[in-house]
């Protein structure tokens, strides 16, 4: 638990010394707000389902950029060598790196509040649940694509590589419940199923229903789980 | 104790190491040396963990690195070929996260960290980002990194590669302290380098260890007979002829006429001396001696002998 944190507390350090998380903050924080001001004033409703239906377009390309360089800078540094030879077990070394990611991705949805916040002063029955809900629905797609973002990371040493690749697994994941017509019906159910926006959009709804729950936390497990089984691997190279 | 016991390693089809086997007792300083690519890092890789051998085994003292990697690795401290860093953090902040990952509560860092700010010279650069350091800074910190927690194995991958000559006297002084009490191993492809800084040398050559022992014992290993170079005058042929027979134990292996002087290259067994009996036998027959040599065989023929490489050249 204590390497793990040494290495959170390092690698959250890391991110912030460089320009690159306030760009990728800056950034996130404009789309979200251009794309939800958009619409929200022009359907006069006190929600913020919009947000919760622009958020996760804009992980796509955001969370990738967070995660890209989270084992892959390592890697290209030489630095995995050190890392390799301290007394840190493999899952402390990528739990400790995927929750820095993740506090990144955090961070910028930690921006997206301010929207909230409008709607205190400008809206009427806010539903509270609602976005608590959806919140927590967007924190847990965050958390999911950061899994996969960190798992790419440790194909690779190239960064645009692991940025690629994450892109590719995590609009993967996000069109599959556009592609249900194409697949014969038998598929649809379980393609459905494997589909972030499905349970986004439940829980977008304020319905926290545990198998959103057990969706989001077994990919995360799986894909963490991949990540550590990938550097227990490479010693072996 | 170290022991490496019949050491493999296969990249693919490349067969890096052939059956490595060394050991390395306690307050020994170890010398490995080799050209480059002959299998000196994959060595130090799988000794520190990072790299799995195909076969065979590390151990210190009774735990081996295949079922006891993290035990081992808490008792080593390691500084790799490139010496990797974290450039956006400050010297500070490297090496309290280094404590950290040791398990060092934050007195003991404290301690630690004066203790290897003062031996390693890291006073004037201690609150400054890493990429700010010179070369031979990083390479201070690497070190300071690697003997912060005080292990009890040393392994330090061409330590001093890249530095000037006052860092690397300052580097040998340092590691030669701390080999007093630690067992250190130290690679370089460049003898000068560990020759004054090792009490033992062992040399690698694709994959395999070719020699094993202090500087003496591989220089009276590598050559069998001594060779001595008599430049002398007033030599008559006669005389000249008779030198092998006169003196027990050498063989005239050369003779050459140079401006009426003769200049003769002379063999002889390591375990004798006869440098007395040809200077009698010289004075004896009327020569003027004007040089005599007993050519010394330098750990750098050995290394060249061996390898087949220039051991001074990169």
């Amino acid at each position: 638990m204590n390497n793990m944190m040494a290495i959170y507390r390092k690698e959250v350090g890391a991110y912030f010394k460089s320009p690159m998380a306030y760009i990728f903050l800056v950034f996130f924080a404009l789309f979200n707000g251009y794309f939800f001001s958009n619409t929200f004033f022009l359907f006069n409703q006190s929600d913020m389902r919009a947000l919760f239906n622009i958020t996760p377009m804009i992980y796509l390309i955001f969370v990738p950029a967070v995660t890209m360089g989270v084992i892959a800078r390592e890697k290209s540094a030489g630095t995995h060598e050190l890392m390799a030879t301290l007394p840190i077990k493999n899952f402390e070394l990528v739990i400790g790196k995927y929750l820095s990611a993740f506090t990144l991705v955090l961070a910028g949805l930690g921006f997206t509040l301010v929207h909230f916040f409008t709607l205190l002063v400008v809206g009427t029955n806010i539903d509270y649940g609602g976005v608590i809900c959806g919140y927590l629905g967007l924190a847990l797609v965050g958390a999911f694509y950061a899994a996969i973002g960190t798992f790419t990371s440790s194909l690779t040493d190239n960064q645009v590589v692991a940025f690629i690749l994450a892109a590719v697994f995590v609009l993967g994941f996000y069109l599959l419940d556009k592609l249900l017509i194409f697949v014969p019906a038998a598929l649809a159910g379980p393609l459905q199923f494997m589909a972030v926006d499905y349970h986004l959009s439940n829980m977008s709804r304020g319905v926290v229903d545990s198998r959103n729950l057990v969706y989001f936390g077994s990919l995360i497990w799986l894909f963490l789980a991949l990540t550590v089984r990938g550097i227990d691997m490479r010693k072996w190279r | 104790m170290i022991r490496v016991e019949n050491l493999e390693k296969y990249y693919g089809d490349i067969h890096a190491l052939k059956g490595i086997d060394f050991e390395i007792d306690d307050g020994e300083i170890v010398g490995f040396l080799g050209a480059n690519g002959a299998g000196k890092s994959t060595t130090l890789k799988i000794m520190t963990g990072f790299l799995a051998p195909s076969a065979g085994n590390v151990f210190i003292d009774d735990l081996n690195i295949q079922d006891h990697s993290l035990d081992i690795r808490e008792q080593i401290g390691y500084l790799p070929e490139m010496n990797p860093l974290y450039g956006e953090m400050r010297v500070y902040d490297y090496l309290e996260f280094i404590s950290q990952i040791r398990g060092m509560e934050a007195t003991e860092f404290k301690t630690a960290l004066d203790r290897v700010v003062e031996q390693c010279g890291l006073r004037a650069v201690i609150h400054l980002p890493i990429s700010a350091c010179s070369k031979g800074y990083r390479q201070r910190i690497g070190l300071s990194a690697a003997i912060l927690h005080d292990p009890r194995v040393l392994i330090f991958d061409e330590p001093v590669s890249g530095l000037d000559p006052n860092q690397i006297v300052e580097i040998r002084n340092l590691i030669r302290e701390l080999g007093q009490q630690k067992m250190v191993i130290i690679s370089s492809h460049i003898l000068q380098e560990i020759e004054a800084t090792v009490d033992r040398i062992v040399i690698i050559d694709h994959g395999e260890i070719v020699a094993n022992g202090t500087s003496q014992e591989l220089m009276a290993g590598f050559m069998g007979r001594t060779q001595l170079t008599l430049d002398v005058k007033y030599a008559n042929e006669d005389s000249l002829a008779a030198l092998s027979n006169s003196v027990d134990d050498i063989e005239v292996t050369d003779m050459q006429a140079v401006n009426g002087r003769s200049i003769l290259s002379i063999e002889y067994a390591r375990e004798v001396d006869p440098r007395e009996a040809i200077f009698d036998y010289a004075k004896n027959s009327g020569w003027a001696i004007l040089e005599m040599t007993q050519n010394q065989v330098l750990l750098e023929d050995v290394f060249r002998g061996l390898t087949g490489e220039g051991g001074g050249n990169e």
